[in-house]
């Protein structure tokens, strides 16, 4: 008899989904069906059962062709490696559990070496505004319950988190908000007229790049010097600036979701900065509440995680050892691959191949590359070893931090193929061997 | 006409390259979705770009072929984008003002039609820009 499992997370985006509907077959194999789940996490599962999942590590030989090689080769080879090099850097964990994040610490103060995650091309700009200015948020639950003004800023979740608007912020009927969209004011500002656009009351096409600005105006029209606007600001007219700023004073609970569209853009960390200023100002005539749209499942994770070990959540230096040091722009895995810093690179459930700009690709090929994934992508196309691991969320459980850091504990729904290790037990081994050889004097 | 325009570029997810990204980044799906460009039609006509022909894109710090389209979430003139992955960061300035984030958003390329020049494919362009790429 097939088995349904309810309740199952989705390991995709950051909304974490933990309502996912899992059909498996009798042997626990084969996913059957998926249901409560967007298009791009049913791929998820889809992926997670097929049968041309790698098994083996694989090997660079010098023709270029890749080679099968067992477990404990590859562990020891990464061990060895990362003893041997002066500058490590362990990049990645948009798509890995919180145990195989701690265990990578353990990796990496050993290794005394770099350590990253994606944070650092994405929502870090958000946390360097963050420490400059506090962060007044809720979490998703609030949202859903109480919010009745909506304001996506520079984020698309249509397309990025699938789920978002009819999970959490637009469509669903909560304790206060029983009736659901009727009731709620929808916001999105974006300089393109994205499918969330679509579906909001207001949609505000700022000019790229000068958020900034629009967020000054608005700050001006909540302490009382609307009449001062310009006629225009950043491409946005006086007159619907304050019919905005209006229904934003009068609402009863408010959040701003940002994307990428404002760490991305010119000013970085100041565009968040003035958008948690905004906030603070919402604040005093209403109830307004502020929150970054993580891009993947547990990209919270390490920032949560590493934050209770080391202090720091992201571009962590650990090259001294016995104390940690965290300064982006020096020690950020792009800043760092552009000057050539690093001599050895692990690329862990990312993909740096693809979404690194290529000029920093060219740099850190220059030296040894390891990517550890379950699927065949950019960089473990380009990378000297290639591990597979399990699927969080399809083939291992483990703890997941919701963009909102509600920690979510995700289950396994199928065995995973046979012999195929998860990220924890993986990393653990390395840091075992880095031990070993060291107390060997090997290393 | 003229022969080639400067546009701000942005680049951004799409969740056709979310589905295609988990299908494989060696997919059709994924080549499907992301080695296009999405301009302002105002900016295909002054390049005398038909829709669906290739274009050639430069940047600061590269350039790449992708097919112009229009797309369904329009770009206002001056403004386009190519989504996010392996073609996108073909152009993408490594700078980071400092905060570890390139500037994915934001930056000057230039466009102008290239109708007879290939598309590459995700592991041409990836394997090729360091040395590993043996062609098909």
């Amino acid at each position: 008899m097939p088995k349904v499992i309810e309740n199952v997370g989705c390991p995709y985006c950051g909304c974490s989904c933990d309502d996912v509907r899992v059909t498996v077959s009798d042997d626990g194999k084969d996913i059957l069906e998926v249901e409560n789940v967007c298009a791009i996490g049913t791929e998820i599962f889809k992926h997670g059962c097929s049968k041309d999942r790698i098994k083996l590590p694989r090997m660079r030989q010098p023709d270029g062709s890749m080679k099968d090689i067992s477990y404990e080769e590859a562990i020891d080879w990464t061990a060895r490696h990362l003893l041997k090099a002066k500058k490590p850097l362990m990049y990645g964990f948009g798509s890995t559990n919180c145990e195989g994040q701690a265990a990578a610490a353990r990796v990496m103060e050993i290794a005394g070496g770099m350590l990253d995650n994606c944070a650092t091309i994405c929502h870090g700009p958000s946390f360097l505004a963050i420490f400059d200015n506090g962060y007044p948020t809720c979490t998703l639950g609030e949202v859903k319950n109480r919010a009745d003004v909506i304001v996506y800023w520079g984020s698309n979740p249509a397309h990025a988190h699938p789920r978002h608007m009819s999970r959490y912020s637009i469509f669903p009927r909560g304790f206060f908000t029983g009736k659901g969209q009727k009731k709620r004011t929808v916001i999105v500002i974006d300089p393109r007229f994205t499918d969330t656009a679509n579906v909001a009351d207001y949609h505000l096409q700022i000019k790229q790049g000068h958020d900034y600005e629009l967020f000054n105006a608005f700050r001006m029209v909540i302490q009382g010097h609307g009449n001062d606007l310009p006629d225009e600001v950043a491409g946005v007219k006086k007159e619907q600036i304050l019919e905005v700023a209006e229904i934003m004073k009068n609402a009863r609970f408010g959040t701003v979701f940002f994307g990428m569209g404002l760490t991305h853009s010119d000013g970085r960390n100041h565009n968040i900065d003035i958008a948690i200023s905004l906030t603070r100002d919402l604040n005093k005539v209403s109830k307004w509440t502020i929150m970054a749209m993580r891009g993947h499942y547990n990209i919270t994770g390490p920032g949560v995680v590493w934050s209770w070990t080391f202090g720091f959540p992201y571009c962590l230096d650990l090259t001294k050892q016995n104390h940690a040091h965290m300064n982006p722009g020096e020690t950020s895995s792009v800043d760092m691959a552009m000057r050539d810093e690093v001599d050895m690179f692990i690329n862990i459930g990312t993909d740096a191949g693809a979404h690194f700009p290529i000029p920093a690709v060219k740099h850190l090929k220059k030296h040894p590359w390891v990517t550890i994934d379950p699927s065949i992508n950019m960089a473990s196309e380009i990378s000297d070893l290639h591990i597979p691991v399990c699927i969080c969320g399809v083939d291992v459980g483990g703890i997941v931090y919701r963009m909102d850091n509600v920690p979510i504990q995700f289950r396994k729904v199928i065995e995973p193929p046979e012999g195929v290790m998860d990220d924890e037990t993986l990393l653990n081994k390395i840091a075992d061997r880095m031990e070993e050889l060291k107390a060997k004097g090997e290393a | 006409m003229t022969a080639n325009k400067t546009l701000n570029m942005i680049t951004q997810r799409a969740v056709e390259e979310g589905i295609a990204m988990e299908i494989g980044k060696t997919s059709k799906q994924y080549f499907d979705a992301c080695s296009i460009i999405e301009m302002n039609e105002q900016d295909m006509k002054e390049l005398g770009i038909m829709r669906n022909t290739n274009v050639r894109v430069k940047s600061e710090s590269g350039e790449v072929v992708v097919k112009a389209t229009v797309g369904r979430q329009a770009c206002y003139p001056g403004l386009c984008h190519i989504r996010q992955g392996v073609w996108a960061n073909q152009v993408v300035p490594p700078r980071t003002q400092s905060t570890g984030a390139p500037q994915y958003s934001g930056f000057p390329v230039t466009v102008e039609p290239a109708p007879n020049d290939k598309l590459k494919t995700a592991l041409e362009l990836v394997q090729g820009a360091v040395g590993l790429w043996k062609g098909d």
